[in-house]
């Protein structure tokens, strides 16, 4: 296969719509009769409904209104459990749940009117710690308020302390984080019951909201269609959310027999969707005089909001990274998600890594200095080689080089020579200066046999003019998915890019490929598309019409003839594991996934002890991602997820009043801005995946996982703190310093 | 769009005299809208109580920087940019222009005001520090007459002020003065730009002979209203800058300001950081 | 009840046409852009003025269109992202974009498209710190910022004018 296309970066696909503002997002679809739907939503945390009462002033018979009485199926959002209603009926389990739907043609009364309906609530007992749930203070959710736990168990932690000269504990913990894409949610749905139900929408998995939208109005999936708008970031924020949006807008829809668009706010988008986990991981490490790992023993909890929605898969991520990529022989993590009174919390890049890595890779700097190493030396001493196994017994089957990236990663940052410089520099200096690095691994794609239950299809169809046209439900979310497919596809075909045309994904137009969520959509369905594309060629080779060899002009007529002829032209390609991954679900051990991805990143920071304020001034991203397919798209996502997770270490501080977010307000939930974010230096290194389209392993997530722990590994480096929490803000520094100077004194 | 967007009037009178004649009719009915900054904000989040607004857009008599012999004189519909565009400003009121730079971001300077900045009145504000530090006037106007007065004591209590229903600001006048004074402003907010200040020092002090002849110290964000730190000011003026007359000021500073913890920051954060503030700009006087 | 009062009429200019809408005084000019106008290039990011998505040029000057009232676009001249191309022909900022890889999701790009033109008419020869300044009100959280920097240095190359000192 000629690489024209693939490891070069081409124009992104829809570029040029998006730098013009010719790019169509929901809110910016509008219809003759539309009308606009406002969701009305609890303001306690637990409690039992009583009454909904319609206040005076509003013209109510214009209105459309739906409760949870008027959904035609099941009053369930379809996802793991089905826990979550879509409205709520009887009780309440968190602040801003959604109870009641209005719609109505002038959006300015609808607000209004959101505001005059009162819900009457006989409140109950709330829960909103991970301590409170643990300990059962009140039962919120089953019969202990545990989702979902997890045991991985390798070897004998227990009989294992005994070798162990040193034993290192530690708590790490993690707040919550909003995804803040800068789109807000919103979908437009036309339903009833002779049609079907329709909509068009800002999301990530139009075949997860199908599957919702059959459940609550009780239809098959013929007669459920569901559309990707052009959408304007997701992050994870829109792979379930979006079921929710959509059967309210659809209710609304079912019942006044208008289109509805509903759209939120920043606030309401805030305060009511998704945000990451918060957690709390407790670490016990064993380790040799000479830093050998020979223990550990890990206790990991999230916090799963008030229902368990996308938690068991989320902490199923976090377990299987918690250990890091080293070799210890003996490990047990035992992990659970539980249940709060918060908004549930969901998807969001890096799905339970980012926080149990920031757990590890905080836990081995403070395992350096307890056994008197560098951080540097007790990570060479551990690292995962090939033929190794990880937490979970997976034998690591490619030439993994930690070293080799450590070593790179510590070039580019001038590491060592920043390190003993600020060492002689720091006393007596206001702004003190600190490097510091993380280590660590993402594994791609779904974990265990979650590929082989998606059974993902990609299909090709050529058109008479020889334009060839890829059917994914993948969803280009910025992350390049348009533009990725075309290459692919280009390339296996020998045709230009041009002739490429991904189709819009629309369910009843497009088959399954899967989520697009999991780092898997250049990855596993990527692959699909390669096949798919193939498919085509093989089916004009086979008949006749083509030679193996071919120009684009030969391709082009025999795609005309083909048709003339013979009918459609396509071709389906469906997901094959790659052979011998086994994967026990009842013992979680085994191959987790089909490859990781390595990666090394250093920050450096300038804590400022005036204003205690800790910038990121500079940040270098080492990975090994097997192939980069797109040069600019690749470095694109790491320092775009860099700066996420920027924001995460030092920003993006939740402030929770009784389960409900106080800050709800881009004034008050710190983003970093183009003034706050360091040059973000980015180094791929390729060994290429089998099983990956040219080799290519997924990269989405992975720069979610590494800057938090590098970030206050530095701090420390800075000053000396050992900070275990994230965010680290300046009041927190503050606190901190504060301490320490009154201990040394 | 969480108000009622039909309930809301905004009115653009042709001149000055419509204007203030309508204030005169109806006092406390209209509240004066500027650049928008602050009341479209409340507006769109369904917080802004008052429904009438009269736009000052066509007034002309509010705009305009005046450099004169002894002062100069701001239009109360004077832009951030406005300021940050004025080479007098940049070179004999840098404390404004770094204020001006500071505030939201570019778009927001070029629609945000210093008249507006006085009258929202918000404790957190970047401009007033500044003003206070450079002993500024304002002229208050209506149509009974017009007033100066020193915008040091314009704010009595959280949002409120020394002005009545019927008056506008009109301008603001800060004295030249003739011998330059060293001068601090340090913002210090949630992030490196486009922030609300968790904590705002401005200070400008006159040296001789290593000797702080006069000086002059504003907080914002540490108290209800952008505060005039006078104890502090006392405390310093005439002494030299030793460490432990520094000492003796943080500690005066301590007791003159009263922080709080709101969703932005911690009364002791901003207690601490406001101390600081004040030691950097004194450890920089002496050298 | 409450009390409703009336819609105005207002004159403009936007990219280069002139236009004339009914809204009520305090509707956001943004909200005049999108429904009453057409012009859905322009987006609603947080309506708080902080993320710039709502970016415009009104009178050359860079302003959150979420913030302006109706009332003030009457008489003055507003340029929104569909009037920074001259047709067909892109501008060099939106063409440097395409090249860097400057857009993602693309739902930041039309306010930072315009605060990028913003910036460049302000200084020619941005310095990176003018850069960061410049683009500070428009947040983006695809990209990280890196390759919207690249972009506004390749859009002065390309415009002919570079800053020597410029890393």
């Amino acid at each position: 296969m000629e690489e024209k296309y693939f490891g070069h970066s081409v124009l992104r696909k829809e570029g040029r719509s998006k730098v013009t503002g010719r790019a169509k997002y929901v809110d910016d679809i509008a219809f003759p009769d539309m009308i606009y739907g406002a969701t009305v939503r609890s303001s306690v945390a637990r409690g039992r409904i009583k009454a909904i009462r319609y206040g005076d002033g509003i013209p109510w018979k214009e209105f459309t209104i739906v409760t949870a009485a008027d959904i035609p199926g099941k009053n369930e959002i379809a996802l793991m459990l089905h826990d979550q209603p879509c409205l709520a009926s009887e009780v309440i389990n968190h602040p801003e749940e959604p109870i009641v739907l209005l719609a109505h043609p002038d959006k300015y009364l609808l607000e209004e009117a959101r505001r005059a309906v009162q819900i009457e609530v006989e409140p109950l007992p709330a829960i909103f710690t991970i301590e409170d749930s643990l300990a059962k203070r009140v039962i919120i959710s089953g019969e202990d308020n545990v989702f979902k736990s997890f045991l991985v168990d390798k070897g004998d932690v227990d009989a294992a302390w005994a070798s162990a000269d040193v034993i290192v504990e530690g708590e790490y913990r993690t707040g919550a984080q909003e995804q803040l894409y800068i789109e807000n949610q919103g979908m437009v749905a036309i339903a009833n019951p002779t049609d079907g139900v329709m909509v068009c929408g800002s999301l990530q998995c139009p075949y997860y909201v199908q599957k919702a939208l059959m459940l609550v109005f009780d239809l098959p999936a013929n007669k459920i269609r569901v559309v990707q708008a052009e959408t304007g970031g997701g992050f994870g924020g829109k792979e379930e959310y979006p079921s929710m949006i959509a059967a309210h807008a659809s209710l609304l829809a079912w019942k006044s027999g208008k289109r509805v668009k509903i759209i939120y706010d920043r606030a309401e988008d805030m305060v009511a969707t998704t945000k990451r986990h918060p957690s709390r991981t407790r670490h016990r490490t064993g380790v040799t005089r000479d830093g050998k790992l020979v223990a550990m023993d890990i206790d990991l909890v999230i916090d799963g909001g008030a229902y368990a929605t996308l938690s068991s898969v989320v902490l199923s991520r976090a377990t299987i990274h918690a250990a890091g990529p080293y070799a210890c022989p003996n490990v047990r993590i035992r992990s659970q998600a539980v249940a709060t009174n918060a908004p549930p919390h969901g998807a969001f890049r890096g799905f339970g890594a980012p926080q149990s890595i920031f757990a590890i890779e905080r836990h081995m700097d403070q395992i350096a200095r307890a056994v008197n190493l560098t951080p540097e030396e007790l990570r060479r001493r551990n690292f995962l080689h090939k033929d190794q196994t990880t937490a979970t017994g997976q034998i690591i089957h490619e030439a993994v080089n930690y070293e080799g990236l450590l070593d790179r990663a510590f070039r580019e940052s001038d590491y060592h020579a920043k390190r003993e410089r600020f060492a002689r520099e720091n006393p007596g200096a206001t702004v003190k200066r600190g490097i510091g690095f993380a280590s660590f691994m993402h594994g791609a794609g779904f974990t265990g046999s979650g590929e082989v239950y998606l059974a993902s299809v990609v299909e090709a169809e050529a058109t008479s003019e020889g334009v060839v046209r890829i059917l994914a439900a993948s969803t280009e979310i910025g992350q390049g998915t348009n533009t990725v497919f075309s290459q692919i596809a280009a390339d296996a075909l020998g045709i230009s890019f041009d002739r490429i045309e991904i189709a819009q994904p629309d369910t009843g137009a497009v088959p399954n490929s899967g989520p697009t969520v999991a780092s898997r959509t250049s990855m596993v369905v990527g692959k699909l598309v390669e096949e798919a594309a193939l498919g085509i060629k093989h089916t004009l080779v086979e008949s006749g019409l083509l030679c193996d060899a071919c120009t684009e002009d030969e391709f082009v007529r025999a795609c005309g003839r083909y048709i003339e002829t013979r009918g459609p032209l396509r071709s389906r390609s469906q997901y094959e594991p790659p052979p011998g991954l086994l994967w026990d679900d009842s013992t979680y051990s085994g191959d987790a996934y089909g490859t990781y991805a390595w990666a090394v990143y250093v920050a450096e920071v300038a804590v400022d002890t005036t204003t205690f304020e800790a910038l990121v001034t500079d940040f270098v991203a080492v990975q090994e991602v097997g192939k980069v397919i797109h040069p600019v798209l690749a470095a694109g996502q790491i320092e775009g997820g860099v700066a996420q997770a920027i924001g995460m270490s030092l920003y993006e501080n939740v402030v929770w009043c009784e389960g409900r977010m106080a800050n709800g307000q881009m004034t008050n939930y710190i983003m970093p801005t183009a003034a706050d974010i360091p040059p973000i230096r980015v180094f791929f290194e390729e060994h290429p995946y089998p099983f990956g389209p040219g080799g290519a392993k997924g990269i989405g997530e992975l720069p979610m996982d590494g800057p938090a722990p590098a970030i206050v590994n530095a701090i420390e480096n800075a000053t000396g703190l050992s900070l275990h929490e994230i965010p680290v803000t300046p009041e927190v520094l503050m606190e901190a310093m504060t301490e320490k100077v009154v201990a040394n004194d | 769009m969480r108000a009622y967007l039909p309930g809301y009037d905004l009115h653009a009178p042709a001149n000055l005299s419509e204007t203030l004649d309508l204030l005169a009719r109806e006092p406390g009915v209209w509240q004066p809208f500027a650049g928008g900054t602050d009341l479209m904000v409340l507006l769109e989040a369904g917080k802004l109580p008052h429904k009438r607004f009269v736009s000052l857009a066509n007034l002309a008599e509010l705009r305009g920087i005046e450099v004169r012999h002894n002062d100069v004189i701001l239009g109360a519909l004077t832009t951030y940019s406005d300021v940050l565009r004025n080479s007098v400003l940049e070179t004999e009121f840098p404390l404004l222009c770094s204020a001006a730079r500071e505030t939201g971001s570019i778009a927001t300077q070029n629609r945000g005001t210093l008249g507006g900045n006085i009258i929202n009145a918000s404790p957190a504000a970047d401009s007033p520090p500044a003003l206070l530090v450079y002993d500024a006037e304002i002229e208050l106007i209506s149509a009974r007459g017009s007033r100066w007065i020193p915008y040091h004591g314009f704010h009595t209590g959280y949002k409120k002020m020394m002005l009545a229903p019927d008056e506008l600001l009109l301008r603001i006048r800060v004295p030249r003065r003739t011998i330059p004074w060293r001068q601090y402003y340090r913002k210090v907010g949630t992030r490196k730009a486009q922030a609300i200040s968790k904590v705002c020092f401005a200070g400008a002090a006159l040296m001789e002979n290593g000797a702080v002849r006069d000086i002059r110290i504003a907080l914002g964000s540490i108290a209800p209203i952008v505060l005039r730190a006078v104890k502090t000011e006392d405390a310093l003026r005439g002494g030299k800058l030793t460490p432990e007359n520094i000492a003796v000021a943080r500690d005066i500073l301590a007791r003159e300001i009263s922080p709080i913890d709101d969703i932005r920051s911690t009364a002791r954060y901003r207690l601490r950081v406001a101390q600081n503030l004040l030691e950097e700009f004194l450890s920089q006087l002496v050298r | 009840m409450i009390e409703a009062v009336g819609k105005i009429e207002i004159k403009c200019t936007v990219n280069g046409e002139h236009r004339q809408v009914h809204a009520y005084p305090m509707a956001r000019l943004l909200d005049v852009i999108r429904e009453e106008m057409h012009l859905t290039g322009t987006k609603e990011g947080c309506g708080e003025g902080e993320c710039g998505a709502c970016a415009v040029l009104m009178n050359g000057a860079i302003v959150n269109s979420c913030l302006v009232p109706a009332i003030e676009a009457d008489g003055n001249e507003i340029r929104t992202i569909e009037g920074i191309a001259s047709g067909a022909q892109l501008h060099d900022v939106q063409e440097a974009f395409l090249e860097c890889g400057g857009a993602q999701c693309g739902i930041c790009t039309p306010g930072m498209v315009i605060a990028a033109v913003a910036l460049i008419q302000r200084h020619p020869y941005p310095s990176d710190a003018e850069i960061r300044e410049g683009l500070a009100g428009n947040l983006c959280r695809c990209t990280g910022y890196q390759k919207i920097f690249s972009a506004v240095v390749r859009a002065c190359q390309i415009a002919g004018k570079t800053s020597p000192e410029y890393r």
